[in-house]
Protein backbone atom coordinates (compact mmCIF):
# COMPACT_ATOMS: atom_id res chain seq x y z
CA UNK A 1 0.00 0.00 0.00
CA UNK A 2 2.78 2.18 0.96
CA UNK A 3 5.17 1.44 -2.41
CA UNK A 4 4.02 4.82 -4.55
CA UNK A 5 5.67 6.73 -1.15
CA UNK A 6 9.18 8.19 -1.50
CA UNK A 7 11.54 6.94 0.80
CA UNK A 8 14.42 9.15 2.32
CA UNK A 9 18.49 7.95 2.43
CA UNK A 10 17.46 7.08 6.07
CA UNK A 11 14.56 4.96 5.56
CA UNK A 12 16.60 1.76 6.28
CA UNK A 13 17.86 3.28 9.24
CA UNK A 14 14.38 4.63 10.55
CA UNK A 15 12.84 0.92 10.02
CA UNK A 16 15.56 -0.96 11.42
CA UNK A 17 15.29 1.13 15.22
CA UNK A 18 11.49 0.51 14.97
CA UNK A 19 10.20 3.66 13.80
CA UNK A 20 6.63 3.31 13.00
CA UNK A 21 6.09 4.57 9.61
CA UNK A 22 3.23 6.95 8.20
CA UNK A 23 3.02 8.58 5.20
CA UNK A 24 4.07 12.49 5.29
CA UNK A 25 3.53 14.91 1.89
CA UNK A 26 4.25 11.83 -0.27
CA UNK A 27 6.94 9.97 2.22
CA UNK A 28 6.72 7.03 4.60
CA UNK A 29 8.22 8.74 7.37
CA UNK A 30 8.44 7.84 10.76
CA UNK A 31 5.93 9.02 13.29
CA UNK A 32 7.86 7.51 16.74
CA UNK A 33 10.06 5.11 17.34
CA UNK A 34 9.24 2.78 20.76
CA UNK A 35 10.12 5.56 23.11
CA UNK A 36 7.25 7.22 22.12
CA UNK A 37 6.31 11.01 20.89
CA UNK A 38 5.68 11.64 25.21
CA UNK A 39 9.42 10.12 25.68
CA UNK A 40 11.18 11.46 22.05
CA UNK A 41 9.76 15.35 22.87
CA UNK A 42 10.99 15.15 26.38
CA UNK A 43 14.35 13.61 25.16
CA UNK A 44 14.89 16.29 22.58
CA UNK A 45 14.34 19.66 25.43
CA UNK A 46 16.68 17.54 27.72
CA UNK A 47 19.31 16.39 25.64
CA UNK A 48 19.02 16.22 21.92
CA UNK A 49 17.50 15.01 19.25
CA UNK A 50 18.39 13.58 15.38
CA UNK A 51 15.64 14.25 13.18
CA UNK A 52 15.58 12.69 9.33
CA UNK A 53 14.48 15.83 7.62
CA UNK A 54 15.40 14.90 3.80
CA UNK A 55 11.63 15.12 2.75
CA UNK A 56 12.39 18.64 2.59
CA UNK A 57 13.16 20.26 -0.41
CA UNK A 58 16.93 21.77 -0.88
CA UNK A 59 17.76 24.17 -3.87
CA UNK A 60 20.79 25.69 -4.84
CA UNK A 61 20.31 29.27 -6.69
CA UNK A 62 23.10 30.21 -8.87
CA UNK A 63 23.67 33.98 -10.75
CA UNK A 64 24.42 33.58 -14.44
CA UNK A 65 26.78 36.39 -13.97
CA UNK A 66 28.67 35.23 -10.38
CA UNK A 67 27.20 37.86 -8.59
CA UNK A 68 25.17 37.07 -5.35
CA UNK A 69 23.19 40.44 -5.49
CA UNK A 70 21.22 39.85 -8.79
CA UNK A 71 20.52 36.35 -7.20
CA UNK A 72 19.30 38.66 -4.12
CA UNK A 73 17.30 41.04 -6.29
CA UNK A 74 15.67 38.16 -8.23
CA UNK A 75 14.68 36.13 -5.37
CA UNK A 76 13.08 39.49 -3.71
CA UNK A 77 10.90 39.10 -6.62
CA UNK A 78 8.99 36.08 -4.93
CA UNK A 79 9.27 37.27 -1.32
CA UNK A 80 8.46 40.30 1.22
CA UNK A 81 11.85 39.57 2.54
CA UNK A 82 14.95 40.69 2.75
CA UNK A 83 17.76 38.77 0.48
CA UNK A 84 20.01 41.65 -0.79
CA UNK A 85 20.75 42.44 2.95
CA UNK A 86 21.07 38.94 3.90
CA UNK A 87 25.13 38.81 5.12
CA UNK A 88 27.53 35.93 3.79
CA UNK A 89 27.29 33.04 6.14
CA UNK A 90 23.91 33.94 7.37
CA UNK A 91 20.65 32.25 7.07
CA UNK A 92 16.76 34.21 7.30
CA UNK A 93 13.25 32.52 7.42
CA UNK A 94 11.04 33.53 4.45
CA UNK A 95 7.84 33.53 2.86
CA UNK A 96 6.67 32.86 -1.04
CA UNK A 97 3.40 35.27 -1.40
CA UNK A 98 0.91 35.10 -4.22
CA UNK A 99 -0.75 37.75 -6.04
CA UNK A 100 -3.09 37.91 -3.03
CA UNK A 101 -0.77 38.06 -0.37
CA UNK A 102 -1.61 34.27 0.74
CA UNK A 103 1.17 32.48 1.41
CA UNK A 104 2.81 29.58 -0.70
CA UNK A 105 5.28 28.56 1.19
CA UNK A 106 7.63 28.77 3.97
CA UNK A 107 10.95 28.64 3.60
CA UNK A 108 15.00 29.45 4.85
CA UNK A 109 17.39 30.62 2.37
CA UNK A 110 21.13 31.08 3.23
CA UNK A 111 23.80 33.54 1.58
CA UNK A 112 26.91 30.86 0.93
CA UNK A 113 29.19 33.49 -0.70
CA UNK A 114 28.18 32.82 -4.70
CA UNK A 115 24.88 31.65 -4.38
CA UNK A 116 21.50 30.98 -2.48
CA UNK A 117 20.90 27.92 -0.42
CA UNK A 118 17.09 27.38 -0.02
CA UNK A 119 14.90 24.74 2.14
CA UNK A 120 11.36 24.78 1.26
CA UNK A 121 8.46 22.17 2.35
CA UNK A 122 8.16 18.83 1.10
CA UNK A 123 4.60 18.40 0.13
CA UNK A 124 5.90 22.51 -1.82
CA UNK A 125 8.98 21.71 -3.15
CA UNK A 126 7.72 20.97 -7.15
CA UNK A 127 5.50 24.04 -7.15
CA UNK A 128 8.39 25.70 -4.92
CA UNK A 129 11.16 24.57 -7.61
CA UNK A 130 8.77 25.71 -11.22
CA UNK A 131 8.29 28.97 -8.87
CA UNK A 132 11.37 29.36 -8.88
CA UNK A 133 12.60 28.63 -12.21
CA UNK A 134 10.03 30.73 -13.81
CA UNK A 135 10.84 33.63 -12.12
CA UNK A 136 14.54 33.66 -11.87
CA UNK A 137 15.29 31.84 -15.11
CA UNK A 138 16.81 34.96 -16.77
CA UNK A 139 19.38 35.82 -14.14
CA UNK A 140 19.75 32.03 -12.28
CA UNK A 141 20.69 28.81 -12.49
CA UNK A 142 18.10 26.44 -10.23
CA UNK A 143 19.29 23.54 -9.04
CA UNK A 144 17.04 21.17 -7.01
CA UNK A 145 19.83 19.25 -4.67
CA UNK A 146 18.00 16.27 -5.26
CA UNK A 147 20.65 13.59 -3.79
CA UNK A 148 21.19 15.52 -0.59
CA UNK A 149 19.99 14.55 2.77
CA UNK A 150 19.15 16.93 5.44
CA UNK A 151 19.35 16.02 9.26
CA UNK A 152 18.44 18.08 12.35
CA UNK A 153 20.28 18.04 15.75
CA UNK A 154 18.29 20.14 18.44
CA UNK A 155 18.69 20.39 22.16
CA UNK A 156 20.55 21.88 24.73
CA UNK A 157 22.84 18.99 24.53
CA UNK A 158 22.90 19.44 20.60
CA UNK A 159 25.86 22.23 20.20
CA UNK A 160 28.20 20.15 22.63
CA UNK A 161 27.52 16.89 20.31
CA UNK A 162 28.16 19.23 17.21
CA UNK A 163 31.78 20.58 18.81
CA UNK A 164 33.13 17.52 19.66
CA UNK A 165 32.13 15.83 15.91
CA UNK A 166 33.25 19.42 14.06
CA UNK A 167 34.93 21.77 16.47
CA UNK A 168 34.25 24.87 14.27
CA UNK A 169 30.96 24.74 14.94
CA UNK A 170 31.12 26.48 18.65
CA UNK A 171 31.49 29.99 16.48
CA UNK A 172 28.50 29.66 15.14
CA UNK A 173 25.40 31.44 16.47
CA UNK A 174 21.40 30.97 15.41
CA UNK A 175 21.01 31.59 11.92
CA UNK A 176 24.73 31.24 10.90
CA UNK A 177 25.28 28.59 8.27
CA UNK A 178 28.56 27.33 6.84
CA UNK A 179 29.78 24.92 4.33
CA UNK A 180 32.14 22.79 6.00
CA UNK A 181 33.62 19.10 5.58
CA UNK A 182 32.55 16.01 8.22
CA UNK A 183 34.44 13.19 7.58
CA UNK A 184 35.42 13.76 4.25
CA UNK A 185 32.12 14.73 3.20
CA UNK A 186 30.87 18.43 2.56
CA UNK A 187 27.81 19.41 4.47
CA UNK A 188 25.61 22.67 4.53
CA UNK A 189 25.38 23.39 8.12
CA UNK A 190 23.11 25.92 9.94
CA UNK A 191 22.68 26.78 13.70
CA UNK A 192 18.82 26.49 13.40
CA UNK A 193 16.23 24.21 13.79
CA UNK A 194 12.63 23.72 14.06
CA UNK A 195 11.76 22.84 17.76
CA UNK A 196 12.56 26.32 20.04
CA UNK A 197 15.99 24.33 21.04
CA UNK A 198 19.34 25.62 19.97
CA UNK A 199 20.70 23.04 17.32
CA UNK A 200 21.62 22.71 13.95
CA UNK A 201 20.44 21.18 10.41
CA UNK A 202 22.77 19.42 8.30
CA UNK A 203 22.74 18.67 4.41
CA UNK A 204 24.87 15.72 3.38
CA UNK A 205 25.26 13.92 0.02
CA UNK A 206 22.54 10.97 0.09
CA UNK A 207 25.34 8.65 -0.01
CA UNK A 208 27.20 9.93 3.22
CA UNK A 209 23.64 10.64 5.38
CA UNK A 210 23.34 6.96 7.04
CA UNK A 211 26.82 7.02 8.11
CA UNK A 212 26.37 10.84 9.67
CA UNK A 213 23.51 9.71 11.34
CA UNK A 214 24.66 6.52 12.75
CA UNK A 215 27.69 8.83 13.90
CA UNK A 216 24.96 11.32 15.41
CA UNK A 217 23.33 8.42 17.47
CA UNK A 218 26.55 6.88 18.72
CA UNK A 219 27.03 10.36 20.66
CA UNK A 220 25.43 9.71 24.28
CA UNK A 221 23.34 12.79 23.84
CA UNK A 222 21.62 11.14 20.58
CA UNK A 223 17.88 9.68 20.02
CA UNK A 224 16.46 9.20 17.02
CA UNK A 225 13.39 11.55 16.78
CA UNK A 226 10.16 11.29 14.73
CA UNK A 227 7.57 13.41 13.13
CA UNK A 228 5.11 13.10 16.20
CA UNK A 229 7.59 15.00 18.45
CA UNK A 230 8.85 17.22 16.09
CA UNK A 231 5.19 18.52 15.85
CA UNK A 232 4.67 19.30 19.75
CA UNK A 233 8.36 20.42 19.77
CA UNK A 234 7.31 22.83 16.66
CA UNK A 235 3.73 23.80 18.27
CA UNK A 236 4.87 24.75 21.65
CA UNK A 237 7.86 26.87 20.02
CA UNK A 238 5.13 28.81 18.42
CA UNK A 239 6.64 27.69 14.83
CA UNK A 240 3.83 27.40 11.92
CA UNK A 241 3.34 23.92 10.19
CA UNK A 242 2.64 25.30 6.71
CA UNK A 243 -0.66 23.86 5.25
CA UNK A 244 -2.31 24.29 8.81
CA UNK A 245 -0.97 27.30 9.99
CA UNK A 246 -0.06 28.91 6.95
CA UNK A 247 -1.93 28.66 3.17
CA UNK A 248 -3.02 30.38 0.07
CA UNK A 249 -6.07 32.44 2.06
CA UNK A 250 -3.13 33.09 4.96
CA UNK A 251 -1.59 36.36 4.82
CA UNK A 252 2.06 37.27 6.72
CA UNK A 253 0.20 40.30 8.43
CA UNK A 254 -2.59 37.50 9.57
CA UNK A 255 -0.19 35.05 10.11
CA UNK A 256 1.92 37.38 12.48
CA UNK A 257 4.72 37.35 10.88
CA UNK A 258 5.28 40.84 10.57
CA UNK A 259 8.77 39.88 12.07
CA UNK A 260 9.60 38.20 8.65
CA UNK A 261 9.21 41.47 6.87
CA UNK A 262 12.65 43.91 7.07
CA UNK A 263 12.05 46.86 6.93
CA UNK A 264 13.80 47.94 3.44
CA UNK A 265 10.80 45.99 1.85
CA UNK A 266 8.05 47.56 3.79
CA UNK A 267 7.07 51.04 2.74
CA UNK A 268 9.30 53.41 3.21
CA UNK A 269 12.13 50.68 2.56
CA UNK A 270 14.99 51.07 -0.16
CA UNK A 271 13.44 48.18 -1.64
CA UNK A 272 9.65 48.10 -0.75
CA UNK A 273 7.05 45.85 -2.17
CA UNK A 274 8.53 44.42 -5.80
CA UNK A 275 6.85 41.05 -4.36
CA UNK A 276 3.55 39.29 -5.21
CA UNK A 277 0.94 40.40 -3.29
CA UNK A 278 2.83 43.88 -2.47
CA UNK A 279 -0.19 45.81 -2.48
CA UNK A 280 -2.11 43.67 0.40
CA UNK A 281 0.25 42.86 2.67
CA UNK A 282 1.53 46.41 2.54
CA UNK A 283 -1.89 47.80 3.42
CA UNK A 284 -2.11 44.93 6.28
CA UNK A 285 1.04 46.36 7.58
CA UNK A 286 0.20 49.69 7.93
CA UNK A 287 -3.55 49.10 8.79
CA UNK A 288 -3.68 45.70 10.37
CA UNK A 289 -5.67 42.76 9.23
CA UNK A 290 -8.99 41.51 10.27
CA UNK A 291 -7.66 38.44 11.56
CA UNK A 292 -4.35 37.18 13.46
CA UNK A 293 -2.84 34.02 14.24
CA UNK A 294 -2.74 33.34 18.55
CA UNK A 295 -1.60 31.13 20.60
CA UNK A 296 -3.98 29.22 22.75
CA UNK A 297 -3.81 27.55 25.88
CA UNK A 298 -6.75 25.35 27.03
CA UNK A 299 -7.90 25.24 30.55
CA UNK A 300 -7.66 20.63 31.77
CA UNK A 301 -5.55 18.25 29.72
CA UNK A 302 -7.89 18.28 26.97
CA UNK A 303 -5.97 18.41 23.80
CA UNK A 304 -7.62 21.46 21.44
CA UNK A 305 -6.74 20.20 18.01
CA UNK A 306 -6.92 21.67 14.33
CA UNK A 307 -10.50 22.42 12.91
CA UNK A 308 -12.01 23.23 16.21
CA UNK A 309 -14.02 26.52 15.96
CA UNK A 310 -13.47 29.25 18.69
CA UNK A 311 -16.39 31.70 20.30
CA UNK A 312 -16.12 34.67 22.31
CA UNK A 313 -17.96 32.91 24.80
CA UNK A 314 -19.63 29.72 26.09
CA UNK A 315 -23.24 30.41 24.65
CA UNK A 316 -22.65 32.79 21.78
CA UNK A 317 -23.51 31.32 17.91
CA UNK A 318 -21.02 33.75 16.15
CA UNK A 319 -17.95 31.61 15.38
CA UNK A 320 -14.68 34.26 15.81
CA UNK A 321 -12.08 31.93 14.55
CA UNK A 322 -10.45 28.57 14.14
CA UNK A 323 -7.88 26.42 15.89
CA UNK A 324 -5.11 25.42 12.87
CA UNK A 325 -2.97 23.03 14.61
CA UNK A 326 -2.96 22.06 18.57
CA UNK A 327 -2.08 19.25 20.30
CA UNK A 328 -0.73 18.23 24.00
CA UNK A 329 2.36 19.62 24.42
CA UNK A 330 4.32 17.34 26.75
CA UNK A 331 6.75 20.32 28.14
CA UNK A 332 4.17 22.38 29.28
CA UNK A 333 2.13 19.17 30.45
CA UNK A 334 -0.76 20.58 28.58
CA UNK A 335 -2.67 21.57 25.77
CA UNK A 336 -0.96 23.57 23.00
CA UNK A 337 -2.66 25.18 20.04
CA UNK A 338 -2.70 28.01 17.48
CA UNK A 339 -5.43 29.23 15.74
CA UNK A 340 -6.87 32.07 14.05
CA UNK A 341 -9.29 34.85 15.67
CA UNK A 342 -10.60 38.23 14.88
CA UNK A 343 -8.38 40.67 15.55
CA UNK A 344 -10.11 42.52 18.40
CA UNK A 345 -9.89 39.32 20.68
CA UNK A 346 -6.20 38.77 19.56
CA UNK A 347 -4.84 40.43 22.46
CA UNK A 348 -2.64 37.97 24.55
CA UNK A 349 -5.19 37.10 28.22
CA UNK A 350 -8.31 37.06 26.19
CA UNK A 351 -10.52 34.57 27.54
CA UNK A 352 -12.19 32.49 24.35
CA UNK A 353 -13.66 29.27 24.04
CA UNK A 354 -12.93 26.71 21.25
CA UNK A 355 -15.74 24.00 20.91
CA UNK A 356 -14.34 20.02 21.50
CA UNK A 357 -17.47 17.47 20.68
CA UNK A 358 -20.35 19.82 21.31
CA UNK A 359 -18.60 21.40 24.72
CA UNK A 360 -17.38 25.17 25.07
CA UNK A 361 -13.83 24.27 26.55
CA UNK A 362 -12.22 27.37 27.96
CA UNK A 363 -9.12 28.64 26.46
CA UNK A 364 -7.10 31.82 26.75
CA UNK A 365 -4.89 34.04 23.92
CA UNK A 366 -1.59 33.37 24.73
CA UNK A 367 1.83 34.90 23.99
CA UNK A 368 3.93 32.32 21.63
CA UNK A 369 6.38 30.35 21.89
CA UNK A 370 4.75 29.02 25.13
CA UNK A 371 7.89 27.18 25.95
CA UNK A 372 10.83 29.93 25.57
CA UNK A 373 13.06 29.36 22.73
CA UNK A 374 16.82 28.75 23.90
CA UNK A 375 17.93 29.76 20.44
CA UNK A 376 22.20 30.35 20.56
CA UNK A 377 21.63 34.06 19.47
CA UNK B 1 -16.35 -13.72 35.00
CA UNK B 2 -16.86 -13.55 31.06
CA UNK B 3 -14.74 -11.50 28.73
CA UNK B 4 -15.27 -10.61 25.34
CA UNK B 5 -13.57 -8.87 22.91
CA UNK B 6 -14.32 -6.60 19.68
CA UNK B 7 -13.34 -6.66 16.24
CA UNK B 8 -12.56 -2.54 17.10
CA UNK B 9 -9.93 -3.63 19.96
CA UNK B 10 -12.06 -3.18 22.73
CA UNK B 11 -12.32 -6.01 25.79
CA UNK B 12 -15.49 -6.34 28.27
CA UNK B 13 -15.64 -8.10 31.24
CA UNK B 14 -19.09 -8.73 32.28
CA UNK B 15 -20.50 -8.80 35.74
CA UNK B 16 -23.69 -9.64 36.41
CA UNK B 17 -25.47 -6.88 34.20
CA UNK B 18 -22.61 -4.70 33.80
CA UNK B 19 -19.84 -4.46 31.66
CA UNK B 20 -16.89 -3.24 32.88
CA UNK B 21 -15.26 -2.01 29.29
CA UNK B 22 -11.58 -0.84 28.36
CA UNK B 23 -8.98 -1.46 25.29
CA UNK B 24 -6.94 -4.48 24.49
CA UNK B 25 -3.22 -4.55 24.85
CA UNK B 26 -3.14 -4.15 21.02
CA UNK B 27 -4.86 -0.92 20.80
CA UNK B 28 -3.04 0.58 24.01
CA UNK B 29 0.46 -0.24 21.36
CA UNK B 30 -1.23 1.47 18.67
CA UNK B 31 -2.63 4.32 20.18
CA UNK B 32 0.70 5.19 21.94
CA UNK B 33 0.76 7.23 25.15
CA UNK B 34 -2.08 8.80 25.81
CA UNK B 35 -2.45 11.88 27.52
CA UNK B 36 -6.19 12.51 28.05
CA UNK B 37 -9.42 10.37 28.30
CA UNK B 38 -12.92 11.61 28.37
CA UNK B 39 -15.86 9.31 29.12
CA UNK B 40 -19.77 10.40 28.03
CA UNK B 41 -21.59 11.19 31.76
CA UNK B 42 -22.82 8.34 33.85
CA UNK B 43 -26.37 8.02 33.06
CA UNK B 44 -25.94 8.56 28.84
CA UNK B 45 -27.82 5.63 26.95
CA UNK B 46 -25.80 3.92 23.66
CA UNK B 47 -26.68 2.17 21.04
CA UNK B 48 -23.92 -0.32 20.40
CA UNK B 49 -21.56 1.53 17.93
CA UNK B 50 -22.07 4.88 19.65
CA UNK B 51 -19.28 6.82 20.93
CA UNK B 52 -18.68 5.99 24.63
CA UNK B 53 -15.41 7.97 25.21
CA UNK B 54 -12.40 9.49 23.31
CA UNK B 55 -8.98 8.93 24.23
CA UNK B 56 -6.17 10.91 23.19
CA UNK B 57 -2.53 10.49 22.37
CA UNK B 58 -0.03 13.86 21.87
CA UNK B 59 -1.04 13.22 18.17
CA UNK B 60 -4.54 12.67 17.80
CA UNK B 61 -7.61 11.88 19.25
CA UNK B 62 -9.68 7.62 19.05
CA UNK B 63 -13.41 7.05 19.59
CA UNK B 64 -13.80 4.31 21.99
CA UNK B 65 -17.49 2.88 21.06
CA UNK B 66 -19.71 1.33 22.87
CA UNK B 67 -19.28 -2.32 22.16
CA UNK B 68 -23.02 -3.23 22.53
CA UNK B 69 -26.59 -1.18 23.82
CA UNK B 70 -26.61 0.18 27.45
CA UNK B 71 -26.06 3.01 29.62
CA UNK B 72 -23.18 4.35 31.14
CA UNK B 73 -22.60 3.81 34.99
CA UNK B 74 -19.01 5.23 35.81
CA UNK B 75 -15.89 6.75 34.20
CA UNK B 76 -12.73 5.35 35.65
CA UNK B 77 -11.79 8.86 37.33
CA UNK B 78 -7.88 7.56 38.31
CA UNK B 79 -7.38 8.12 34.32
CA UNK B 80 -8.20 11.81 34.86
CA UNK B 81 -5.17 12.17 36.71
CA UNK B 82 -3.10 9.50 34.70
CA UNK B 83 -4.47 8.53 31.22
CA UNK B 84 -0.75 6.51 31.16
CA UNK B 85 -2.62 3.61 33.27
CA UNK B 86 -4.22 2.94 29.92
CA UNK B 87 -1.34 2.09 28.40
CA UNK B 88 0.76 0.75 30.84
CA UNK B 89 -2.43 -1.89 32.23
CA UNK B 90 -5.17 -1.92 29.25
CA UNK B 91 -6.77 -4.81 30.72
CA UNK B 92 -6.34 -4.03 34.13
CA UNK B 93 -5.96 -0.89 36.32
CA UNK B 94 -6.81 0.79 32.81
CA UNK B 95 -10.00 -0.24 32.51
CA UNK B 96 -12.59 3.06 30.63
CA UNK B 97 -15.86 2.77 32.15
CA UNK B 98 -18.50 0.38 33.31
CA UNK B 99 -21.95 0.32 31.49
CA UNK B 100 -25.12 -1.09 32.49
CA UNK B 101 -26.56 -3.82 28.99
CA UNK B 102 -29.46 -3.07 27.83
CA UNK B 103 -29.51 -5.80 25.48
CA UNK B 104 -27.19 -8.94 26.82
CA UNK B 105 -27.94 -10.85 23.63
CA UNK B 106 -25.09 -8.97 21.78
CA UNK B 107 -22.65 -10.29 23.56
CA UNK B 108 -23.22 -13.72 21.87
CA UNK B 109 -22.07 -11.45 18.35
CA UNK B 110 -18.93 -10.78 20.27
CA UNK B 111 -15.60 -12.54 19.83
CA UNK B 112 -14.09 -14.90 22.86
CA UNK B 113 -10.22 -14.84 23.54
CA UNK B 114 -9.17 -17.02 21.02
CA UNK B 115 -11.04 -15.62 18.55
CA UNK B 116 -9.75 -12.59 19.20
CA UNK B 117 -6.47 -13.98 18.93
CA UNK B 118 -7.40 -14.96 15.76
CA UNK B 119 -8.37 -11.31 14.62
CA UNK B 120 -4.55 -10.37 15.64
CA UNK B 121 -2.23 -13.24 14.00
Amino acid sequence: MNNELLRTPLHGLHVSNGGKMVPFAGYDMPLQYAPGILAEHNHTREHAGLFDVSHMGQVRIIPRNGNIEEAAKAFETLVPVDIVGLKQGRQRYALFTNENGGILDDLMVSNFGDWLYVVVNAACKTEDIERMRNALAASCIVEPLESRALLAVQGPEAAQVMARLLPETEEMRFMDARIMSLGGAEIFISRSGYTGEDGFEISIESIDAERLATLLMEQPEIKLIGLGARDSLRLEAGLCLYGSDLDTTTTPVEGALEWAMQKSRRAGGSRAGGFPGADIILEQLANGASRRRVGLKAEGRAPVRGGAPLFSSADSDSQIGTVTSGAFGPTIEGPVAMGYVTTDLAAPGTPLFAELRGKRVPVTVVPMPVVPSRFRR
Amino acid sequence: MTTYYTREHEWLRIEGDIAVVGITAHAAEELGELVFVEVKDAGTTLSQGDSAAVVESVKAASDIYAPVDGEIVESNTALGDDPALISNEPEGKGWIFRMRLSNPAQLDSLLDAEAYAALLA
